[in-house]
């Protein structure tokens, strides 16, 4: 039980640094967008800005919580580079990514959005299912 | 005061936050994302409450977005228009998915997790950015 209310509290975190954003400087907080604009070299100051404090983020937990949050990547290096391909080339293509789509695509109640959501869902199950199957 | 230093400052802020939620709701966990897609296995659905509490606050802030005539530190806002569902938001977000299963990472929380140095979080990332590139310059200008 006690493991929801991080996970809730966080949530409702990510939705707040979302509305800041929205109605401060009228952006999308898409990580997909924020950081492919930035390796494309458009609208630089504020998309540095945003992913500065994206890695300052941790460090916050880790000055309030006196220790790292946890990150454990099971995959090897191969499917590491893999899944990090596809992040990258299917965030761009479909114009999303858990963020753009999944927070502020359902909260504007896109219907792109809601399309992706369900996609991306479904193929990340997939992914799961079948590398449990091959015991990946 | 210069209006870029207010949206630098915004930006700066919003990806603290962002990033802070993201290490207090376990998203920057890949098992603790993979045991959530594990749905046929040992399924673990506490990260569902991430995508709703995210969904709830950001459908608040959608609701006064629209009652405002333009952001505070802008004179319009930003936010997508096209409607249509075309191959590549279909195709795109299956291929996105399938990396995130696969890796556990989606591109904000490999990301932040740069923070803690781990050389697994380093080689997604570098992956992560080439496939965007390959995207960017490559895919989306063949024609």
């Amino acid at each position: 039980m006690s493991a929801y209310l991080p996970s809730l509290a966080g949530g409702m975190l990510i939705g707040a640094s979302a509305v800041m954003l929205l109605l401060l400087s009228g952006r999308i907080a898409g990580i997909s967008g924020i950081v492919g604009r930035l390796v494309q070299g458009i609208g630089m100051t504020t998309n540095l800005a945003f992913v500065l404090g994206l890695l300052l983020g941790p460090l916050a937990y880790l000055f309030m919580f006196g220790g790292w949050p946890a990150v454990q990547i099971t995959a090897g290096w191969p499917l590491i580079i893999i899944a990090g391909l596809l992040v990258g080339f299917g965030s761009r293509m479909g114009s999303g990514c858990t963020s753009g789509h999944g927070v502020l695509g359902l909260a504007r109640m896109s219907p792109r959005s809601i399309v992706a959501v369900a996609i991306f869902l479904t193929a990340g199950v997939v992914a799961v299912a079948v590398m449990r199957g091959l015991g990946l | 005061m210069n209006r870029n230093v207010y949206q630098f400052g915004a930006a700066l802020a919003s990806g603290i936050v962002f990033g802070f939620g993201l290490s207090l709701s376990g998203m920057l966990n890949p098992a603790r994302v993979q045991g959530f897609l594990d749905i046929f296995g040992a399924w673990d659905p506490t990260l569902a409450f991430v995508l709703g509490g995210a969904v709830v606050v950001a459908f608040i802030g959608v609701q006064v977005m629209k009652l405002m005539l333009h952001p505070a530190f802008d004179d319009s806002f930003h936010v997508p228009t096209n409607r249509r569902i075309d191959a590549p938001l279909v195709i795109g977000s299956a291929l996105f998915g399938l990396g995130w299963g696969i890796g556990g990472f989606c591109p904000g929380p490999a990301v932040a997790s740069l923070a803690l140095g781990l050389p697994q979080s380093v080689l997604f990332v570098i992956a992560m950015l080439v496939g965007m590139t390959l995207h960017d310059r490559l895919w989306s200008r063949r024609t």
